[in-house]
């Protein structure tokens, strides 16, 4: 679960220093600016998006204004964001 | 007059809704505006996401302020800055944002900040 943008923080990278393939990564709060296509990490974020199951926080887009995404993201809304912190173990980074 | 008056610079440099900083940063140009003094504004790093068009907090709740940084021009603040480098590197245009600002490229940032007397950084 990544609260932080990416521009200005590196607990992104930190959290897939220790992630396993395949792990499901949450970006919410600042962290949606990851998702954001069209920026400098966007094809950084391509290959993140293959290895591991990226999700993104609807409500958080939306207040930022954020609307396009990078392809292999998922967007979930509260309820979907609690299922999912349900299923898995969780690690805030 | 006008010649002693104190060059003031705002930085807009976080992102809008992860923290505070920036709505405090609006208010603070409001405030300076008001009192007529020599202030510039300028977006650089994340701050660029503060002036980006589209925010709807239906889902949220946290109130969007973005819209109120178009009254800056009726405090007559007219010295508003992009870095460019910042708002590209972001995947944004001058398209996608809520007011109209010169873009600079980020050696002009640097001398415009040796010629100020204060820095407000948000």
């Amino acid at each position: 679960m990544i609260n932080k943008s990416p521009f200005e923080s590196m607990s992104l990278d930190d959290c897939l220093k220790y992630a396993s393939k395949g792990s499901a990564i949450i970006l919410y709060e600042d962290g949606i600016y990851a998702a954001m296509a069209g920026t400098a990490i966007e094809s950084k974020m391509n290959t993140v998006a293959s290895d591991y199951k990226v999700y993104v926080l609807k409500e958080d887009l939306m207040q930022r204004g954020i609307d396009k995404l990078i392809s292999g993201v998922t967007e979930v809304d509260y309820a979907g964001f609690v299922d999912l912190v349900e299923e898995h173990k969780t690690c805030s980074w | 007059m006008n010649d002693e008056m104190a060059k003031l610079m705002v930085v807009f440099r976080t992102a809008p809704y992860g923290s505070i900083y920036s709505f405090e940063g609006l208010e603070n140009v409001l405030i300076m505006g008001a009192y007529d003094q020599d202030v510039s504004v300028l977006f650089i790093d994340d701050g660029v996401f503060a002036i980006k068009k589209g925010m709807d907090n239906s889902g949220t709740g946290i109130k969007d302020f973005s819209p109120t940084f178009r009254a800056l021009e009726a405090y007559d603040i007219e010295k508003i800055f992009i870095d460019r480098t910042s708002m590209e590197s972001r995947g944004l245009t001058k398209d996608d944002l809520v007011i109209d600002a010169e873009l600079i490229e980020s050696d002009t940032v640097e001398k415009m900040m040796e010629e100020q007397k204060n820095f407000f950084m948000f």
